[in-house]
């Protein structure tokens, strides 16, 4: 393996209308880590993940992917090249069924000739299962999606990445709205599902924050505030000013 | 155990399953075998006509009930199709020896009208039948793909895109009743006699073309079927549903969309092309504003959800505007937008949605009544595919439609 850093976002800034949502951030995100976005509401975390995935295109600064700068990059050939990006609001297809949503999200047959010519392998058919397994779905593969609880809508769309195998994965707040159980699987899932890939994780929930992350990033107005392990960051004056305190 | 089911799919499972074939099997009864029998020549051939809009109605089904995307200018490609048609059949016509008497003999006498002394070279092509019927899938397939890649790559969908195909389908006829030297203009092109010779004005040519029509159309709706049931027609709904999703999963959103709006625009053509096929002319009417607009309300009618609704609508909504018009032309457009309004507010799913929910459950009871022991085929039939029926008769998707 080359280089620890899996990303490197430099100097990244984004200005809607001369509003800087992201401004100037810098951040480094090594392999295998488990990283944590925390700040107050409208600091930017979702918008920095609009802006790795391609959903934002960025008015300055870079975004370094291994060696691929992602800046410029189509949205659908970020994906290709390792990075999954689930969103804050359950985003899965209602209408399709919990295996079709997980099939679908294989990475094959993404042109409009391979899916119109797809065939469903045996070995497509044991991946499906064993993500369904790893997400507490198993027993709901034939389910409609839409019938899933909102927990279980979460699960489903962290599992529609887990098939594609991204190196890195990119979560937006994928406990708000659960239970304490929940959470707990959820944590649980994380830490299994971490040990070969590095994780981007925004969330509100400390105790959850607590329980995954190797480091804490922190921030505040589109800037970074602090950065560190979650002892260390909790600590912090500002921190607690603008964050924590309230 | 979902796994295990899934690999002895059959191959009707490709098509939609057992039950989509039966009724795919039961219009083909309907238009080859029923219709011909209980009608005669002239009836059958107004019923032809209706059925080329079935075409047109089931491309919209693809493109606007399952993608997502209504295009408001169906009958441009309708209208290409149907031209390049009436191209072939008007040089045909036009034989030196049949335009003797016009100032530049061998061109269509439209031409002749309008000063017009050597065919333009567009015309070319047609003298030949096999490059016309080329000409009449690719040329629409040729500008759909560049409608939709415009648009699509742009990210441009929804209200604009509906609003920007109704208007290219108003330029378009535009054009065609401004350049009368090269198409015939307003009264369209008209006078076509024979293909290849063979007078396509009697009786027996009219049942030929009836039937040809009949079993294109069938083919089309089997087409239909088997990109429904394929991971393309699953990504189609993914992505009516949650568009971001589908392109953060990897996918050209804009490739996907400009396919099935090319597939619906090839559908049309063929309609179009069997339109002048049996109606023996061609003009800028079938091409316009009005004439898109009507095609998108059969398959509203017939349920934008069911290539085989569709199809019926088309039948009936056409059925039902030739009885009436001819009474009451006036009171038609009236009823028209009343139908539409009322499908749209009252049926979402159409003929097909009220079907599926009103018949299907009786033509269940009774087969339960004539089969003993209905529990057990059902029992172990595999999962998902039961799932997958389910979807496709338009339940649940029609039940999530009316909620977004
Ligand atoms: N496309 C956009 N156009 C204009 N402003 C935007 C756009 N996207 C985000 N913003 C603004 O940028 C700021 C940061 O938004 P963002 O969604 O990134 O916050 P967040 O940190 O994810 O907050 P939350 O914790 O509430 O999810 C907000 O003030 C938001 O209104
Ligand atoms: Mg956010």
């Amino acid at each position: 393996m080359s280089s620890p850093i899996l990303l490197a976002v430099e100097d990244l800034t984004v200005s809607f209308d001369g509003f800087k949502a992201v401004d100037g951030l810098s951040l480094y995100l090594e392999r295998n880590e488990v990283r944590v976005v925390i700040g107050p509401n409208g600091a930017g975390k979702t918008t920095l993940l609009d802006l790795i995935c391609g959903k934002t295109r960025a008015t300055g600064g870079s975004i370094k992917f291994k060696d691929l700068e992602l800046t410029k990059m189509a949205e659908h050939q970020i994906v290709h090249k390792g990075v999954g990006r689930k969103f804050q609001t359950p985003s899965i297809y209602e209408n399709l069924t919990v295996a079709q949503n997980l099939e679908l999200s294989y990475p094959e047959g993404r042109t409009v000739m391979g899916s119109l010519f797809f065939r469903r392998t045996p070995a497509i058919q044991k991946r499906v299962q064993e993500i369904a397994e790893e997400i507490y779905l198993d027993e709901d593969l034939d389910k409609s999606a839409g019938l899933l609880s909102h927990g279980q809508k979460q699960w489903l769309e962290i599992g529609m990445l887990l098939i594609q195998d991204p190196e890195l994965l990119m979560l937006d707040e994928p406990v708000a709205g659960m239970s304490v159980v929940e959470r707990e699987r959820t944590a649980a899932l994380l830490r299994k599902i971490s040990n070969n890939r590095s994780v981007l994780v925004i969330e509100h929930d400390m105790d959850f924050v607590k329980d995954i992350a190797h480091k804490v990033t922190v921030l505040h107005q589109g800037k970074l505030l602090a950065e560190g392990k979650m002892e260390d960051v909790q600590k912090n004056e500002r921190v607690i000013e603008v964050y924590l305190g309230h | 155990m979902s796994t295990q089911s899934v690999v002895k799919a059959s191959w009707m499972d490709k098509f939609g399953g057992r039950g989509k074939l039966i009724q795919i099997l039961i219009i083909a009864i309907l238009i080859l075998g029923v219709l011909p029998m209980v009608a005669d020549i002239f009836r059958l051939n107004l019923y032809g006509k209706y059925l080329t809009y079935a075409f047109v109605a089931a491309g919209l089904v693809l493109c606007w009930g399952y993608g997502g995307i209504l295009s408001l200018g169906q009958g441009i490609f309708f209208g290409l199709g149907g031209y390049g048609m009436a191209m072939f059949l008007k040089l045909e016509a036009s034989s030196p020896e049949n335009t003797a008497i016009q100032s530049t003999p061998g061109i269509p006498d439209f031409m002749d009208w309008n000063q017009i002394t050597e065919l333009p070279w567009f015309w070319e092509p047609f003298h030949s039948f096999p490059l016309t019927i080329l000409l009449i899938l690719t040329v629409p397939a040729f500008f759909a793909f560049v409608i939709g890649y415009a648009m699509f790559k742009r990210r441009v969908g929804g209200v604009y895109f509906a609003i920007i195909t109704q208007a290219i389908a108003s330029i378009m006829t535009i054009l065609i009743i401004g350049q009368q030297g090269y198409t015939g203009g307003i009264n369209g092109i008209t006078d076509l006699r024979t293909l290849m010779g063979w007078s396509i004005q009697t009786d027996f040519a009219q049942y030929v073309l009836y039937f040809a029509c009949g079993i294109a159309l069938i083919l089309c709706l089997l087409v239909g079927q088997y990109i429904l049931n394929s991971r393309y027609g699953q990504l189609l709904i993914a992505m009516r549903d949650q568009e971001d999703r589908v392109r953060f999963s990897g996918y050209d959103v804009a490739n996907i969309k400009i396919f099935v709006f090319v597939a619906a625009s090839v559908f049309s053509a063929i309609g179009g092309a069997f339109f002048t096929l049996q109606v023996g002319f061609m003009s800028p009417s079938f091409v316009g504003t009005v004439a898109s607009i009507e095609m998108v309300i059969f398959c509203a009618v017939g349920g934008r959800l069911s290539l085989i609704g569709a199809a019926y609508g088309a039948f009936l909504v056409n059925l039902a505007k030739s009885s009436l018009s001819e009474s009451f032309p006036q009171l038609w457009v009236v009823a028209m937008g009343a139908l539409f309004i009322a499908v749209v507010m009252l049926f979402p799913r159409g003929l097909a949605g009220l079907v599926s929910d009103y018949a299907t459950p009786v033509r269940d009871r009774l087969l339960g009544l004539f089969n003993r022991k209905p529990p057990a085929p059902k029992a172990d039939a595999p999962k998902p595919e039961s799932a997958r029926l389910q979807k496709r008769d338009g339940v649940s998707i029609g039940s999530a439609q009316e909620t977004h």
